[in-house]
């Protein structure tokens, strides 16, 4: 039996709560980038991720990514409802308990589907998202991280595409479930007419810096171990982030006449997501190198749904899919062999680009038909009216901003209920006394 | 009694308030207002993405004056709040037909 090491142990435990907090981060970044009156509900879609995906994946989720490989295409059920996931470590993560590193896995599959929701930012309904969350965990992710890390046909033990740390299973996959949804659903109300301009900029910047700051845990993490590899993916994801921030302003500050403070933390998350696949195989010059390509592409990038007329609303596919694309393939070009035993180089190269071909296909088409199933249940988008109102009112019944007295009462609460049977025992009371009088 | 009310770049607030209170005038008050005039609005970039934003910001001023005082407030505003460039804003000068003091009942030229 393979032995438990603790410090691989506390670091892994430390990661995966680094990556627990990128999605709260998230819900920031993205919160910020909406309008104001769909503020909580954008919030509440990526924070009830953490919810959902963490009972899905206890239940079946883990075990379809992770379970016993089935031809190369699917886990079996042997960890259902997480039995036999304890102390002892599994084959992927031989110096951890196995439950580490199925709470750190967990953490990818929650923050994945919330990347999404930017792309239907602004339209969805809250009870439609439940539903194609629910079913796109289950169909979408845990079949793709089967396939990269868990065994499967795309990843190293058989094709031989490497993705150190989720480019194709959380970006790309994430990335064209995005366009996915931005095609089905449609343009928001007078897209490309009115001015739809983030309302909380700070927001914007904040969750950009605590994306940054989680995903130390996502790539250094992702070495399972707490080792030279892990550290020299801790200075690849920070070198990438670093440049690609360069590589989106300066393109913007020439074609503007200024440098923006969303164009600088948008940067941030695409060197993120271009070095995710990266960053155990890189040294830190081709880092620099990676994530500057993203900065510079990205920041082109993001106004082809200009051009092609669909609404993207937060820049899902401009920034996860192109980033996560240009990411997988620079992979297979800077993969130096010094750093995790695999070089760059035109076979490589050709082995990323079948493993992105194959998520970007299986993922559209997946995602369309749960969506699909999803609007002939529920709905998937919201009444106009309640659009227009905003999603905070017409989906969760609350307001994220009350600047001012707005005049009302109570109609219904515990509170009310509470004085008004105090009210009815004093009355009680004052009949009581008028009668022994 | 005449009811001024100006519109002008908000920098130029606490100028104004000087001015206006060292020619002797001892209460005003302010609004943040935005609208448009001659000077249209400004351009915002996100993500590479232009936008027009047709409102400006700007600070309203309302202040009470008796007939020979105006004048002089006019005067002081005029000043102050000129940069000579557009967008310097407006002012209107509106007859009041009562005033009144709420804690004490007076009313007219007392109250101002």
């Amino acid at each position: 039996m393979p032995k438990i090491d603790t410090g691989d142990t506390a670091w892994m435990l430390a990661s995966t709560a680094l990556v627990m907090f990128m999605t709260p981060g998230l819900a920031f970044f993205y919160g910020g980038l909406v309008r104001a009156k769909n503020v909580l509900a954008t919030v509440m879609q990526s924070f009830i991720a953490l919810a959902v995906v963490s009972v899905v994946w206890s239940l079946i989720g883990y075990t379809l990514a992770f379970g016993p490989d089935r031809g190369m295409v699917i886990g079996g059920l042997k960890y259902w409802g997480l039995h036999g996931v304890g102390a002892d470590p599994v084959a992927l993560a031989p110096t951890i308990p196995a439950t580490v590193f199925m709470a750190f896995q967990l953490m990818f599959a929650i923050i994945t589907p919330a990347l999404i929701t930017g792309a239907f930012a602004e339209r969805m309904k809250f009870s439609g998202w439940l539903v194609v969350l629910t079913l796109w965990s289950i169909l979408v992710y845990s079949p793709l991280a089967h396939w990269v890390w868990g065994g499967g046909f795309l990843g190293t033990a058989h094709l031989g595409a490497i993705d150190f740390a989720g480019g194709t299973v959380v970006h790309i996959n994430a990335g064209v479930a995005a366009l996915a949804c931005a095609l089905y659903l449609g343009k928001r109300k007078g897209f490309g007419q009115q001015a739809f301009v983030p309302h909380n900029v700070p927001f914007v910047v904040l969750g950009a810096a605590i994306l940054w700051f989680g995903w130390f845990g996502f790539n250094a993490g992702s070495a399972v171990a707490s080792n030279g590899l892990a550290g020299s993916a801790f200075v690849a994801t920070h070198l990438a982030t670093a440049a690609a921030v360069l590589g989106w302003i300066i393109p913007e500050w020439i074609k503007h006449g200024k440098a923006t403070t969303v164009g600088a933390a948008s940067g941030a998350v695409a060197g993120l997501v271009a070095i995710t696949p990266a960053s155990g195989f890189v040294g830190p010059m081709a880092a620099l190198a990676i994530g500057f390509a993203a900065g510079v592409v990205c920041f082109f990038t993001v106004n082809l749904k200009l051009r092609f007329r669909y609404d993207d609303s937060l820049d899902v596919v401009g920034v996860h899919m192109v980033g996560g694309i240009i990411g997988a393939l620079l992979t297979g070009v800077f993969a130096d062999a010094a750093i995790n035993g695999f070089s760059g180089g035109w076979g490589q190269l050709g082995k990323q680009a079948v493993a992105v071909l194959v998520t970007l296909a299986y993922s559209f088409l997946v995602t369309w038909a749960i969506l699909k199933v999803a609007d002939k249940t529920v709905g998937l988008r919201v009444a106009e009216e309640e659009e227009v109102a905003g999603l905070d009112l017409s989906q969760h019944s609350e307001m994220g901003y009350t600047f001012s007295e707005r005049g009302g009462h109570v109609v219904q609460s515990p509170v009310a209920e509470a004085a008004a049977i105090a009210r009815d025992a004093a009355s009680g009371e004052r009949e009581l006394e008028g009668a022994s009088e | 009694m005449k009811l001024v009310v100006a519109i002008i770049k908000p920098f130029k607030l606490d100028e104004v308030k000087e001015a206006l209170r060292s020619i002797g005038v001892n209460g005003l008050t302010t609004t943040d207002v935005q609208g448009f005039g001659r000077q249209r609005g400004h351009t915002e970039v996100y993500r590479g993405a232009e936008y027009q934003v047709d409102f400006v910001p700007k600070v309203k001023i309302e202040v009470m004056a008796h007939d020979d005082q105006v004048d002089q407030v006019v005067d002081a505003i005029l000043k102050t709040a000129r940069t000579g460039k557009i967008g310097d804003g407006k002012i209107f000068v509106l007859p009041a037909e009562q005033v009144f003091r709420i804690r004490t009942g007076e009313r007219g030229p007392d109250a101002i």
